[in-house]
């Protein structure tokens, strides 16, 4: 009985750690504008909707991967996906709560942009050294 | 046995854990968050000594399960220590650490009665079942604590995202050990589950706080109002 209000306890707030892990992910990312080449790359200027997500996932996996990127782009990515659970399921019948998962897909994929033009950044400078040497 | 998983996951968590120290350095962080960066040497010792000790007499020891579990309690004493200095900078500007440190203590000591007192109560009265014992309830205690931790970070409109992200880290972590030891002790069988969970989540704690040393600058600011899983 202990065991299994243990696991129950946990799992919500598990859940509600991670919510709150990955929007702290999102928010950090958010303030930051992107560069001219990503917005022309994604088309991206100022917000990003859900359905970017996909699309900037998928041009992020073509560039050379930057060390510490892979952490928050995996926990977003979880993200995402509990996000699309909820406006499959939930959202569906509560508009409210369906905006605020829309918000929160843009976040996410906004949140890959940033990763995307640090990815091409670190690239940059990864050629620049080859060239010095 | 351990899997093949668990042999691949074990130098990534290595590294990872090196990466911390190496990241809180560079950042000049390592002594504001001393006792996270101890905590994280000392598991990277732990896991050497581990895998000598499993090279040596064997995964199904008698060595092997002693030194694994009571390094395991060691560490989440250790883990346990770090959160608290977590809750000191949280409560710096309420001056509260003496409170701190003495409720922690007591709760610690605490802790390791009840778990005495569970253990007594058994038939088999084995010192190893009183450490597995105080483990999960160490993680259940630990999942608490962050929980508390968390309510007063949006009670006192915490804004450190470093500091805000290495709360949340630890609390993942011990919600899922704690989800963990619950469901090994409801369905003993899944071994094959109860066995990959943690050297994975073991990996996450380190990665996670190494993003937060590396990516995360001290001086960045969040409002806290966006962490709230209930939009506000």
């Amino acid at each position: 009985m202990t065991a299994a209000i243990i696991l129950v306890c946990s799992i919500v707030i598990l859940a509600q750690f991670f919510v709150s892990y990955c929007r702290s992910l999102l928010a950090s990312s958010a303030k930051k504008s992107l560069s001219p080449e990503v917005q022309e790359v994604t088309g991206i200027s100022s917000a990003a909707s859900g359905e970017d997500f996909l699309r900037v996932k998928q041009l992020l996996q073509l560039c050379p991967e930057h060390p510490q990127d892979d952490t928050g782009i995996q926990a977003v990515s979880g993200y995402f996906g509990l996000l699309n659970l909820l406006r499959q399921t939930f959202a569906q019948a509560l508009p409210k709560l369906r905006s605020w998962v829309d918000f929160e897909r843009g976040q996410c994929a906004y949140f890959l942009a940033v990763a995307l033009d640090r990815r091409i950044n670190f690239s940059r400078d990864l050629l620049a050294q080859q060239s010095n040497h | 046995m351990p899997g093949s998983v668990t042999y691949v996951l074990w130098p990534l968590t290595l590294l990872a854990q090196v990466g911390v120290v190496v990241c809180s350095l560079r950042g000049h962080s390592f002594r504001k968050y001393l006792a996270l960066n101890l905590y994280m040497l000392s598991s990277f010792f732990a896991a050497i000594l581990r895998f000598s000790i499993l090279s040596q007499y064997g995964f199904s020891s008698k060595e092997y399960f002693y030194f694994y579990y009571y390094s395991e309690a060691l560490l989440t004493v250790c883990l346990f220590f770090g959160l608290i200095s977590l809750y000191t900078n949280v409560l710096t500007e309420l001056k509260a650490e003496r409170l701190v440190h003495l409720a922690a203590t007591l709760l610690l000591i605490g802790t390791a009665l009840f778990s005495y007192l569970v253990i007594r109560q058994s038939a088999n009265k084995m010192l190893t079942h009183f450490v597995v014992e105080m483990s999960q309830n160490l993680y259940f205690v630990g999942l608490v604590l962050t929980y508390v931790l968390w309510g007063a970070i949006m009670k006192l409109r915490e804004t450190r995202t470093r500091l805000i992200q290495l709360v949340l880290s630890t609390g993942l972590y011990f919600s899922a050990f704690a989800a963990i030891y619950a469901l090994r002790n409801l369905y003993p069988s899944l071994h094959a589950i109860w066995g990959y969970l943690p050297p994975l989540i073991a990996l996450a704690l380190p990665v996670a706080w190494a993003y937060a040393f590396w990516r995360v600058p001290e001086e960045a600011r969040l409002a806290p109002a966006r962490l709230a899983v209930v939009p506000r």
